[in-house]
């Protein structure tokens, strides 16, 4: 009984001195958490459970869905930074989402925050983040995934002067120096599929990675495949030289991230399957991911 | 013929006296300071978010998985300390000679090296770092070195406008008299410098050059902004793959193991040197 | 009287000043000076502070250049801009009020520093020569020691040593008592003695009127830049012609240093 006190007590300093070293003394466990994530059975209706209607929601704002990008936000996620204005396949995606929920896009506010800060144990400045997270295990001790929205490929663009901008397999990538962006999946493709003979090199963001793409001190820079035909398209003299094979069996997917244990995680994930079901999300890729396709594969 | 002196009744009232009153205040000290920190830990650890911030700053195994790739990565902070710490001190004493040249023949060099160090002190290290790193390759003039080499050119750059102040004002404060006696001894320039001006005025300033090493130590590691892996980056990867602050914590201890010798060295000397003085 | 040189003591001439000008800023500290010093001689420099003193040692040594006028070392014109300064002063051995020893060296090191760097003797020779002479003047134990464990006044005699390492033509002597304390002076000026009873050309600077008297051959009372009264001591010291003189030996003897 002492413990459920301690766990519904608003902090103060003075409670806090004079509680909890009570509490202390007696070791006592603050109550546990909710468990993880529930499993989300696949939903053939595209409309969503009553418990998921847009009052019931526990959003941070009662009335209002926020939602968290990181600044800048590139193509072809987003459209000239601009999130709110509901184009590129995130921003899109979002826009659905929020729709789904209930929410009309003058309820949705949108929000920049650092990776950093999505990942932080702490209350969060948002209902759900939208940036190319990659879904892992590890990852899932610290934060909640919705179901995912996206099934991604890794792949390795290079200048067309360079020396591997025709490599066929990973042996011609051996001699490379690769990049790739800190915190993303595709430096962990370097280090564990391709493996080359130098360690890779490690940029705060993707437009460094650009430059040292372009200056040459890289030969290759390792992307998810939309990126890497968004970058293409930006650097002239550049290509790309083919997707990176899966690391497992399954693909690797982007979700959502939210807070540990958030109340709206099963509803997002219910929303995304909607959309999944209904067969947005395969039109909002074509509509902004057309040229995925056609990379050749790299074995 | 001594006789040893025995305190007399008032002495030994009054060294009665202050031991009481030490014993008292260390007692006052220790218990003041052990309540404030049991009110401290029992406010963290009672704290309703403390179990998700032990298991996401605190967690052993990802600290020990992180482990070995944070120490790979500070191999890179050591080696770059060492190379860009020496060349440093080099090219920032050798700017503060430049300043210290005196006559109106020697204007442009005077100049030249007040210019240097306004210019590199005001310019924030990762500016200088994105340019010389990821600017300069860009020229693709022929025998351009490895970004690595460029990112400790352009620490070594910056750096020695902070050393070359230190030297400068080390330099200014050996008494002119000791120009003076050593010229009429017959030495040039360059030889009072040598022996009587600079080992004056390194020993001076060796603790304020010492603490910009060790500030040193930290700034390298900006380096990775261009590519290598450093400590820090090494963490920010583990952290990256995990989404658990752990790897930093690991980081921030084993920096602050590698500066404490340093640290250390630093005090000692400065203590020395306040005792030679006085 | 003024403007003569007055170089007396026959022999030659060590030192010739003739119409020495300096000035710092919009200050004049010497206004057309002459002064010659000759061979074996020794000379006292006395006057107010800021009368130039300082200055026209410092200005001898080519520490300082001079505005306007020359001056000669044994017939040299040293204060031509061609001649080397460095080995001039290699001639000229000067010993400062204060601040002499490299304290980050001990008092052999201090004094083997010119032999071996300018001079380029071997160490084991300059060592041997340096011992020498501290024992001469009964500082031997003292060679290894550092400044800051000697007194003010054996930290001084160490200076005139390392000043004479050089055998210098002429002594410069810059007000070296002015800063011990009373009962350290005797052995400084006891030390001077001893050189001029040897012979050493000496140009000091001193507040010391009693020294004055006993040891210079001639003393030169400097006022407004120039010397305005020159001669043997018991006369300027005792019957002096000039009022400004006069006036300066009046304040010296109230402040009961004479």
């Amino acid at each position: 009984m002492l413990c459920a006190m301690v766990s519904r007590y608003r902090p103060t300093l003075l409670g806090t001195v004079t509680l909890l070293v009570v509490a202390a003394l007696t070791a006592c466990i603050p109550a546990d958490e909710p468990a993880g994530t529930p499993t989300v059975a696949p939903v053939n209706a595209t409309s969503l459970p009553p418990e998921c209607a847009k009052a019931q929601l526990q959003t941070k704002t009662p009335g209002k869905l926020t939602i968290a990008t990181d600044n800048p936000a590139y193509p072809p996620w987003f459209v000239d930074n601009k999130p709110e204005n509901g184009q590129g396949f995130e921003g899109a995606v979002a826009a659905a989402i929020a729709q789904k929920l209930g929410f009309a896009t003058g309820e949705v506010v949108w929000k920049r925050v650092t990776f950093n800060s999505a990942i932080a144990p702490g209350p969060k400045d948002f209902d759900f983040d939208i940036n190319q997270f990659s879904i892992t295990d590890a990852r899932r001790q610290a934060v909640d995934f919705s179901a995912p929205y996206y099934n991604v490929r890794q792949a390795v663009i290079a200048l067309k002067s360079n020396k591997i901008a025709n490599a066929r397999n990973f042996g011609d990538l051996k001699d490379a120096k690769l990049g790739a962006q800190v915190s993303t999946t595709s430096y962990q493709m370097i280090t564990t599929v391709v493996q080359p003979n130098t360690q890779p090199s490690v940029y705060n963001t993707n437009d460094d990675a650009k430059q040292a793409l372009q200056n040459g001190s890289i030969d290759g820079l390792v992307v998810d495949l939309p990126t890497g035909f968004q970058m293409v398209a930006e650097i002239k003299d550049a290509k790309v030289v083919g997707q990176l094979p899966l690391a497992v069996a399954q693909p690797e997917q982007f979700g959502l991230v939210l807070d540990k244990g958030s109340p709206l995680t099963a509803c997002v994930s219910r929303a995304i399957e909607a959309l999944r079901a209904s067969k947005t999300l395969e039109q909002l890729e074509r509509q902004w991911l057309a040229q995925v396709a056609g990379a050749p594969e790299l074995a | 013929m001594t006789t040893t002196h025995s305190p007399s009744p008032v002495q030994q009232e009054r060294i009665a006296y202050r031991r009481r009153q030490t014993i008292r205040s260390v007692l006052i000290a220790a218990a003041s300071t052990a309540v404030v920190g049991l009110i401290l830990m029992v406010a963290v650890t009672g704290s309703p978010g403390w179990d998700r911030v032990r298991a996401s700053f605190l967690d052993w195994r990802v600290a020990r998985q992180a482990l070995p790739s944070v120490l790979g990565g500070l191999w890179l902070n050591v080696r770059l300390l060492v190379f860009c710490a020496a060349g440093a001190l080099v090219l920032g004493l050798l700017i503060a000679l430049l300043r210290t040249l005196r006559g109106p023949v020697f204007f442009p060099m005077r100049a030249l090296s007040a210019g240097y160090t306004y210019t590199f002190r005001g310019l924030p290290l990762i500016i200088v770092l994105y340019v010389m790193a990821l600017g300069v390759p860009g020229l693709r003039l022929a025998g351009t070195p490895s970004v690595l080499v460029l990112g400790a050119i352009a620490i070594v750059l910056t750096y020695s406008g902070y050393l070359a102040e230190v030297f400068r004002a080390g330099i200014e404060s050996v008494h002119p008299s000791q120009v003076a006696a050593a010229r009429s001894l017959g030495l040039t320039y360059r030889q009072t410098m040598r022996h009587v001006v600079l080992p004056q005025a390194v020993r001076r300033v060796a603790p304020p050059l010492l603490n910009d090493i060790v500030a040193l130590q930290k700034d390298v590691g900006l380096i990775s902004l261009a590519g290598p892996i450093d400590a820090i980056r090494a963490a920010q990867i583990e952290v990256g793959e995990t989404f658990n602050f752990t790897p930093y914590i690991v980081a921030g201890a084993l920096f602050v193991l590698l500066a404490a010798p340093l640290i250390a060295v630093t005090d000692w000397v400065t203590l020395r040197a306040a005792r030679r003085r006085a | 009287m003024t403007g003569s040189a007055g170089a007396s003591a026959g022999g030659r001439t060590v030192l010739s000043c003739r119409g020495v000008r300096k000035s710092f800023r919009a200050n004049l500290v010497l206004d057309d000076l002459d002064l010659d010093v000759g061979e074996h001689e020794v000379v006292a420099l006395i006057g107010a502070s800021g009368s130039g003193k300082s200055t026209l040692l410092r200005c001898v040594n080519l520490l300082e250049e001079i505005d306007d006028g020359t001056i000669h070392l044994d017939g040299e014109h040293i204060t031509d801009p061609r001649v080397d300064a460095d080995r001039v002063r290699q001639r000229i051995g000067i010993v400062f009020q204060a601040y002499n020893l490299f304290p980050h060296m001990s008092v052999l090191a201090n004094i083997t520093l010119a032999p071996r760097r300018v001079h380029r003797r071997p160490r084991a020779e300059a060592e041997a020569h340096a011992r020498e002479l501290l024992a001469r003047v009964g500082l031997a134990d003292k060679a290894d020691a550092y400044p800051d464990q000697l007194s003010g006044g054996q930290q001084q005699r160490v200076a005139i040593v390392r000043a004479l390492v050089n055998s210098p033509r002429l002594m410069l002597l810059d007000e070296v008592t002015s800063a011990l304390d009373p009962e350290l002076v005797g052995e400084v000026l006891a030390l001077i003695r001893d050189l001029k009873d040897e012979g050493m050309t000496m140009l000091i600077a001193t507040h010391e009127m009693a020294f004055a008297r006993d040891v210079a051959d001639r003393v030169c009372f400097l006022d407004g830049g120039r010397v305005l009264e020159q001669g043997p001591p018991a006369q300027v010291l005792g019957e002096p012609t000039q009022p400004r003189t006069r006036q300066f030996l009046r304040r010296i003897i109230e402040a009961g240093r004479l």
